[in-house]
């Protein structure tokens, strides 16, 4: 990287890069969900996210001042440009992996985005705000379903522990404390991630007793997302499908 | 039309005066226009026809988002992803609300399901053929959504009250699906580079006829079909509606500047309507009887779906059954 780091560039992309791996891969259930009913939540739930991914990355846009537009950043950056933790480019793998890291997501990104509303940053504030109305809808439904599949049968409670215990190790990557981090909390734009860790913690906790599930004890983190440093393999396959248009025809308007 | 070839009783309408009281009190009814209610009594051969005829319909609605689907990872702007996921959305809510409607007939949803795995029920031509390239959505959009709206409209005045209440939600949706369609088209094909506008050509060749079969073959003769029209279930004839949707489709390619596949098109003074020539029916029997480019896939697709969330509607329903326990326990 050539000069000094752009911090609030680097803050806004994690956001919207967050919002938007998540919202494509959720997007990847179109026609295909265990039920009607799911089928129109899941694409609800994917339409909010893309709809945030705008909001976020447009400003990304204007602060970075090259002239890009949200589009841009979303079909022209390479892997290593992109700033989503590493939780939300993992496949879907399954209904139960899904709505499992949806509820993780969901369970910080209702206390950040409250905090949010806060921020000095007025633009950050108003985007805080709107997404927040969406984010309390999908904790509520994403919390309901992990408790709901937890709690039902053998086999749903089987699966639902083993892709906790999967996602497990990629929670601690959402509760980051570099550079960027306390640069924003010292000008007031956002707390430092860390400091809900335990806002966190209970309110998964809770929904996991709920659940008969159990969470696991370690607490190791993978990480490279946040950061760009080393995402996982999965991410250059959903770019090379997401970005197959704008790549392959540059210049045209579609 | 997304229900094809809907099997009636095969004997030809009965005229009033040959039938028994009830039967012609039913029929005096729809003449005046009046809207047969789920608790209403009918004969047992309307409620057949119209489970038929309402199963496919969802079943169409259903099916019909995978080749969209299959685009939405792919979607080249972020606008565009979430304008197509909100139409293919907007396609699983009309087939939710048909499987709804029918089931005041008496059929469960999870019925319905299994007679299109099965086989025994069936879905509309159209979404046997592929979608190759991203004008296909605006292909599917314009001409599939368009060819779909031709004959939705007319159902919005069907006999049967809750298939056209439902009817009068989902035709709004449709106009705009055929909006955003056309939209892709005039951005792919009016004011596109050379690629683009290939790919709109390309797309609007291969859908141009399936889209025409999606009426279904002349049915000016059928004794299936005129007792559909006899009970309103059915309001126009294939033909009547293929020979609208051709008036109004040629002159919006020649706006886009696209080529209709047809060599014998030509508009008709006397008539006032355009000539134009006859889809494949040997194609379109095949596909209809499983032979279509995309059938094996597409219901393979669904029922994937159906199996791979098996445990999690299982799960859900153990939930809900033990929630009510604990609280009964409670109480
Ligand atoms: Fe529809
Ligand atoms: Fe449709
Ligand atoms: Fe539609």
């Amino acid at each position: 990287m050539s000069g000094e780091i752009n911090h609030l560039l680097e803050f806004l992309l994690r956001q919207g890069d967050n919002t938007l791996v998540l919202g494509h891969r959720t997007s990847e259930w179109c026609g295909v969900g265990p039920a009607l009913e799911e089928d129109i939540a899941l694409a609800n739930t994917a339409l909010d996210l893309i709809g945030q991914t705008q909001l976020w990355l447009g400003y990304a846009a204007e602060v970075e001042g090259k002239n890009r537009s949200a589009n841009d950043l979303a079909f022209l950056r390479d892997p290593y440009d992109f700033r989503n933790v590493l939780m939300m480019e993992v496949p879907n793998e399954d209904f139960g992996r899904t709505l499992m890291r949806q509820f993780l997501f969901d369970a910080f990104q209702v206390p950040w985005l409250t905090e949010l509303q806060n921020s000095t940053n007025q633009r950050v504030s108003e985007i805080a705000a709107k997404s927040l109305k969406e984010a309390l809808y999908h904790l509520e439904r994403s919390r309901e379903t992990v408790i709901a599949l937890g709690d039902g049968t053998e086999e749903s409670n089987k699966r639902m522990q083993a892709t906790l215990d999967y996602l497990w190790p990629y929670t601690g990557e959402l509760f980051g404390e570099d550079t960027t981090d306390q640069a924003m909390s010292a000008q007031g734009i956002a707390p430092v991630p860390s400091t809900l860790k335990n806002a966190w913690k209970t309110l998964v906790s809770r929904a996991f007793s709920e659940a008969y599930l159990k969470a696991p004890e370690s607490d190791f983190a993978h990480s490279g997302g946040r950061t760009g440093f080393r995402h996982t393999e999965h991410l250059g396959h959903m770019l090379a499908t997401m970005q197959t248009l704008q790549r392959s025809y540059p210049g045209a308007t579609w | 039309m997304y229900a094809q070839m809907v099997k009636s009783t095969g004997k030809g309408v009965q005229p009033l005066e040959e039938m028994g009281p009830q039967d012609r009190a039913f029929q005096e009814r729809i003449d005046r226009g009046e809207k047969i209610e789920p608790k209403d009594w009918m004969p047992d051969a309307y409620r057949k026809n119209l489970i038929r005829q309402m199963g496919q319909h969802a079943h169409s609605e259903i099916v019909g988002q995978l080749p969209e689907g299959n685009w939405i990872t792919r979607a080249p702007t972020l606008e565009r992803k979430a304008n197509l996921l909100a139409k293919v959305q907007d396609e699983a809510g009309h087939g939710l609300y048909i499987y709804c409607a029918a089931e005041t007939l008496g059929i469960s949803r999870d019925e319905l399901f299994e007679q299109l795995h099965s086989g025994k029920m069936k879905y509309s031509s159209i979404f046997n053929y592929p979608t190759l390239t991203w004008a296909d959505m605006g292909a599917v959009g314009w001409l599939v959504d368009g060819a779909a709206i031709m004959n939705q409209v007319p159902l919005q005045r069907t006999s049967f009250g809750p298939y056209a209440r439902a009817m009068v939600r989902i035709c709004k949706e449709e106009s705009f699906h055929q909006r955003q369609g056309y939209h892709i088209m005039i951005q792919m094909a009016k004011e596109g580079t050379a690629d683009q506008k290939r790919m709109a050509q390309d797309a609007f060749n291969r859908f141009w006829y399936p889209a025409l079969m999606m009426f279904g073959p002349s049915d000016k003769d059928s004794v299936h079909s005129a007792q559909s029209m006899a009970w309103k279930i059915k309001m126009n004839t294939n033909d009547e509606l293929r020979q609208k949707f051709v008036d109004e489709t040629v002159p919006q390619a020649e706006y886009l500047g696209l080529t209709v596949p047809d060599e014998h098109l030509k508009f008709n003074d006397e008539t006032g309507h355009y000539d134009f020539s006859e889809p494949d029916w040997d194609e379109f029997m095949d596909v209809i009887s499983g032979n279509g480019p995309c059938n094996t896939d597409r219901l393979e697709a669904r029922k994937k779906a159906w199996n791979d969330g098996a445990w999690v509607r299982e799960g859900m329903m153990a939930h809900a059954d033990k929630k009510a326990q604990r609280k009964l326990a409670a109480e």
